[in-house]
């Protein structure tokens, strides 16, 4: 796995008040790259995923997806804040899928895939309708289509989320915890939709808890804790041989 | 609801081979003396009530000839109006100001909040006077484009709309800010994170979610409104409430006149509770709890399954 850097982050800080989450974040993620994420509760996970598509602004370092800055525009050495449809340009092509799935819930299955591309990219209702079908067969709902969110379980919410996601051909794919919320036995159908997006050569990073999953889809690793990348590596690597103190003692909990 | 397909199927526990199935219970049912009493109780109340009305000296035929007196009708019409063209600008005024109060931009939250301020804290009465006299303060209206005496502009109509749907506004602001902030955040952020700007996410994603929590209360406002509206009798302008007095001065029946107000009132209210019944209906849409039938469904039901009982079972609809 060697494709050019979809997502470099330099020395990212990010602090809410006067609490400091994130202390200087440095990593990259190849394109194709499956990047996991691991680390205990507050160690500023999600919030450096959310910086990723600019839900919330970093207050120092720089954040480059595909080569663009996340939220700026740089000219010479002066960086200038980007206009809202700027920003909501640059989400188009990262899809985010939550813990909480987050589906809209007066919507149908197919109305939630087809929201976006019918309101962001003007695609006429017709083929969004067609789109959300094929990608909600994709992920195996092709007998839900129109079941509205509350009509589904966990397991199938999380993979109308991640169809939702995919209906804006993102190149790259944010999630967060998406098995945490779901009853054991709905872990497995969610993580299937997962590792078939990956083999389809997806650039995701993926903030779990899954170690399973970690160590058999995961291309990279990073082990993060009070805010910084404590150990990086290939997942079997960083899993079997964790060199870090904190990381021997985070993975003897978990594992 | 989970996956008839993925969740594994619990071996089923093997019944015993000759067990007795069970006696079916016989209970004597809780008696409920207290509720026998107090209906008979209030059965009696209604009785002494109905029989006081129909001894007192009211003239019944003169309310029937005078509920669709025309006076009277136009009144009723002029009312409804007043309530329909009112609330209509304190819909959208008041889901305007809600918006703004709950911007981030200081400027727009704090006008909104001084606007509610204003509003909230002076009576309609006064406010409808307010309108009604500015004349006395600004000779003419010039805004430009547009040049005319104030009080030709100002008719007791447009004082009964600005007073009432103004004052409205304010409320109906504080009722979408309640149904907006009932919406859960993650709901913004999964449309943001699928590119959509601010306010495709508020007019798609949050005011549909909204419209669950703000249309009950809006339901009682317009009910409010129905009522409220008398008050424009105090500028003079002839509707339902006044209309009935103003015949009532003619006539001297003043009792039967005020049933006759009273009786299109509950008219009124009572069309506007069935529009709400829908209303909420539509917008429940998604919420989980399956749709209860229409009463028109459901008679509807009723006739189809007197017809073909056989195949109707217990439960379907
Ligand atoms: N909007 C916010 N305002 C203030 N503090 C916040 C905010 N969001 C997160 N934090 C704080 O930042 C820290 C890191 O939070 P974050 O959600 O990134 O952790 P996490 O690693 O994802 O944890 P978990 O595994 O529990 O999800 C926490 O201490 C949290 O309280
Ligand atoms: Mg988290």
């Amino acid at each position: 796995m060697s494709g050019h850097p979809m997502v470099k982050s330099e020395q990212v800080h990010k602090s809410f008040g006067p609490i400091e989450v994130l202390k200087g974040i440095d990593l990259e993620v190849r394109a194709g790259e499956v990047f996991c994420i691991v680390g205990p509760s507050g160690s500023g996970k999600s919030t450096f995923l959310r910086c990723i598509n600019h839900l919330e602004k970093i207050n120092a370092g720089r954040l480059y997806v595909d080569g663009h800055l996340v939220g700026y525009r740089q000219r010479g050495n002066k960086l200038y804040e980007m206009r809202e449809r700027e920003v909501a340009t640059q989400r188009r092509d990262i899809g985010m899928v939550f813990q909480r799935f987050n589906l809209f819930p007066h919507m149908t299955a197919a109305e939630n895939v087809m929201e976006a591309p019918v309101q962001v990219k003007g695609l006429r209702r017709a083929e969004a309708r067609e789109r959300a079908e094929r990608l909600l067969a994709r992920v195996g709902l092709a007998d839900r289509v129109d079941s509205y969110p509350s009509q589904l379980s966990g397991g199938q919410q999380q993979r109308v989320a991640i169809a939702r996601a995919l209906a804006m051909e993102p190149k790259l794919m944010l999630f967060d915890e998406p098995t945490s919320a779901l009853d054991p036995e709905l872990v497995g159908e969610v993580l299937d939709v997962m590792r078939a997006l990956a083999e389809d050569g997806m650039t995701m990073i993926v903030v779990t808890h899954e170690m399973g999953f970690a160590r058999e889809v995961g291309d990279s690793l990073v082990f993060m804790d009070g805010g910084v990348v404590v150990e990086s590596g290939h997942p079997r690597e960083v899993l079997a041989n964790p060199r870090h103190e904190r990381t021997k003692a985070f993975l003897s909990k978990v594992l | 609801m989970p996956d008839p397909e993925k969740t594994p199927t619990s071996a089923p526990v093997p019944a015993p081979r000759d067990a007795v199935p069970p006696e079916a219970i016989k209970a004597v049912p809780v008696r409920h003396y207290g509720r026998w009493v107090s209906a008979v109780g209030v059965l009696v109340l209604l009785g002494l009530l109905v029989q006081a009305f129909a001894g007192a000296d009211i003239r019944w035929e003169v309310v029937g000839d005078h509920l669709t007196y025309d006076t009277v009708l136009r009144g009723a019409w002029e009312t409804l109006w007043i309530t329909l063209l009112s609330m209509l600008i304190g819909v959208v005024l008041g889901m305007l100001l809600a918006v703004m109060r709950l911007s981030s931009n200081p400027v727009l939250s704090s006008v909104a909040w001084g606007y509610i301020w204003f509003f909230r804290g002076t009576p309609v009465l006064v406010q409808l006077y307010l309108w009604f006299n500015l004349s006395l303060i600004f000779e003419v209206l010039n805004v430009g484009f547009y040049k005319d005496e104030m009080n030709q502009v100002i008719t007791s109509f447009v004082a009964a709309l600005l007073g009432l749907g103004l004052n409205e506004a304010a409320y109906m602001a504080e009722i979408g800010r309640a149904g907006i902030l009932s919406v859960d955040p993650g709901q913004t952020e999964a449309a943001h994170a699928l590119g959509m700007n601010s306010a495709k996410t508020t007019r798609r994603i949050v005011l549909p979610q909204a419209m669950r929590v703000i249309i009950p209360p809006t339901g009682n406002e317009f009910i409010n409104m129905l009522k409220t509206s008398s008050l424009v009798s105090a500028i003079s302008h002839e509707e339902l409430f006044l209309a009935s007095t103003n015949v009532s001065s003619r006539n001297l029946a003043v009792m039967e006149m005020l049933i006759v107000a009273t009786v299109w009132y509950l008219i009124l209210t009572t069309v506007f509770s069935i529009g709400q019944y829908y209303l909420e209906r539509h917008y429940s849409k998604g919420s989980g709890r399956g749709l209860p039938p229409t009463p028109l469904q459901r008679i509807r039901a009723q006739l189809t399954s007197f017809r073909t009982r056989s195949q109707v079972g217990g439960e379907r609809i």
